[in-house]
């Protein structure tokens, strides 16, 4: 105890305040990453199911919007909003300033769009993956199409699109990294912030790697959890 | 027709280094990804802890916090180094360092795809039918002769659609490099954005040039697979 009292006593750098910048970081991560899967994932759920539709003015405009945002980086697509809504005149006198007048709600928007776009592609391919013999069995029991939809279609998607959709969290959380490019303090804005002010960037960078890592883990184990429970019909006896 | 107001030429050249970058850092990370799936699956016991240390950090951190860490503690590691080596040397090695970006950004992409290269060849070498690394021994082959002429050219069947989605995310994770200061597309199409004030001028070329790389590898693997499904039936 001794020992690990003077360890924290001789480092300049883990400082109450450091570690509270941190930790704001933290929080600031957390709620991006949340907020932004939330919102992709509501809106991508009649996105995918647009995207499944044989008619084509339904399904091709889906196609076109998942396409262009799985194909261009995320740093393009948050830069072009950033930049794009800050730099129109006269937004600054608008009232719309006050939602954009902090980077949050563009980096938000950014983000959301581009989950939605994986997210929409990842159910997608869990709804046709659907057996054709459940859909038939529906259609006998005279279930019309919205029946069918909520009761068997999403239902079953949604499990056989779990894992999957884990690895778009998990992306989901590294990609937010970016967010400290256009000034917000999240995880890695708040390593950044300590590395200027004590040129340390091992001890900053590698303490946030270590908080990442956490949280990447973290994810893991609860989406393995989830798998268990929700998936316990489709594992191998 | 599109007036970029002379900055044409200069996003023009970044485009350039975005397509080096891609090209060489995907060399290093297929590499890397062999060197880590033999590693994953060798007799011996710390090649393994390596490889799986390797794949296990180097997925569970983002991109940009990695890259970061090592353009800018590389730096100063390599200061260090040499001042040891000056002091170490009698004052008589005096040499100075200066990590370019370039180098910095290709030896990192490079050095994080590679964990996402070792998890797909891995997979691949799996799916190589065992019968046919043992015909191999018995027709008295080395080690290197049953790799070279046996499990690469099968194995590379397996992994092609696993390396075309690590090339395409590789390709947008190039984007990044522009936060630590190297002048690609990105970076060019940002400062003329905030010079002219006209955003969407500069970063949807940009974005168009990125959805081009992206259709026309689409097409090249496309012509691998069918290159390396030789030989097998479609199922």
């Amino acid at each position: 105890m001794d020992a690990l009292l003077a360890l924290i006593d001789a480092n300049k750098i883990f400082n109450l305040t450091t570690l509270a910048h941190y930790w704001d970081g933290l929080l600031m991560t957390v709620q991006l990453v949340f907020m932004s899967l939330l919102i992709g994932l509501i809106v991508s759920v009649p996105l995918a199911i647009m995207r499944t539709s044989k008619n084509r003015l339904i399904n091709y405009p889906v196609w076109l919007f998942t396409y262009v945002f799985r194909g261009t980086p995320l740093l393009i697509q948050l830069y072009m909003i950033y930049y794009g809504v800050t730099l129109i005149n006269g937004i600054q006198d608008s009232v719309f300033w006050v939602i954009f007048e902090r980077a949050y709600y563009p980096c938000l928007i950014a983000f959301v769009l581009n989950t939605a776009a994986y997210t929409t592609e990842i159910f997608r391919g869990a709804i046709e993956a659907t057996p054709k013999g459940e859909i038939e069995a529906a259609k006998a029991y005279g279930m019309n199409w919205f029946k069918r939809t909520t009761r068997i279609v999403l239902p079953s998607a949604f499990r056989r699109a779990i894992p999957a959709y884990s690895n778009e969290v998990i992306f989901m959380l590294h990609a937010s990294a970016i967010a400290s490019t256009v000034t917000i303090i999240d995880l890695t804005g708040a390593a950044r912030d300590i590395y200027a002010r004590y040129y340390a960037p091992f001890e900053s960078f590698l303490f946030v790697a270590a908080i990442y890592l956490c949280i990447t883990f973290t994810i893991i184990f609860i989406f393995k959890k989830l798998e268990n429970r929700l998936l316990a019909h489709l594992q191998p006896r | 027709m599109l007036d970029l107001q002379g900055y044409g030429p200069s996003i023009f050249s970044g485009a350039i280094v975005t397509i080096q970058l891609a090209i060489l850092s995907v060399a290093i990370a297929f590499i890397l990804g062999l060197l880590g799936a033999v590693a994953k699956q060798s007799d011996n016991r710390a090649a393994r802890t390596i490889a799986t240390l390797y794949t296990t950090i180097i997925r569970g951190v983002p991109d940009l916090v990695l890259m970061m860490l090592i353009f800018f503690g590389g730096q100063i590691a390599f200061n260090s180094f040499t001042e040891w080596l000056y002091y170490a040397s009698d004052e008589k090695i005096d040499i100075f360092i200066n990590i370019n970006e370039f180098v910095a950004g290709v030896v990192t992409i490079g050095f994080i795809f590679g964990a996402y290269m070792t998890e797909t060849f891995r997979g691949a070498f799996l799916a190589v039918d065992h019968g046919q690394i043992e015909a191999g021994k018995a027709y008295g082959m080395t080690k290197l002769q049953v790799f070279k002429r046996i499990m690469f050219p099968q194995m590379m069947r397996h992994a092609l659609p696993g390396i075309g989605n690590n090339w395409q995310v590789l390709l947008k994770t190039t984007a990044l490099v522009s936060v630590i200061g190297l002048a690609d597309m990105v970076r060019l199409a940002t400062e003329a954005a905030k010079s002219t004030g006209e955003p969407f001028l500069f970063f949807i070329p940009v974005a168009g040039v990125y959805l081009a790389l992206t259709a026309i590898t689409e097409w090249g693997f496309a012509v691998l697979k069918k290159r390396y499904s030789v030989g097998t039936v479609e199922a």
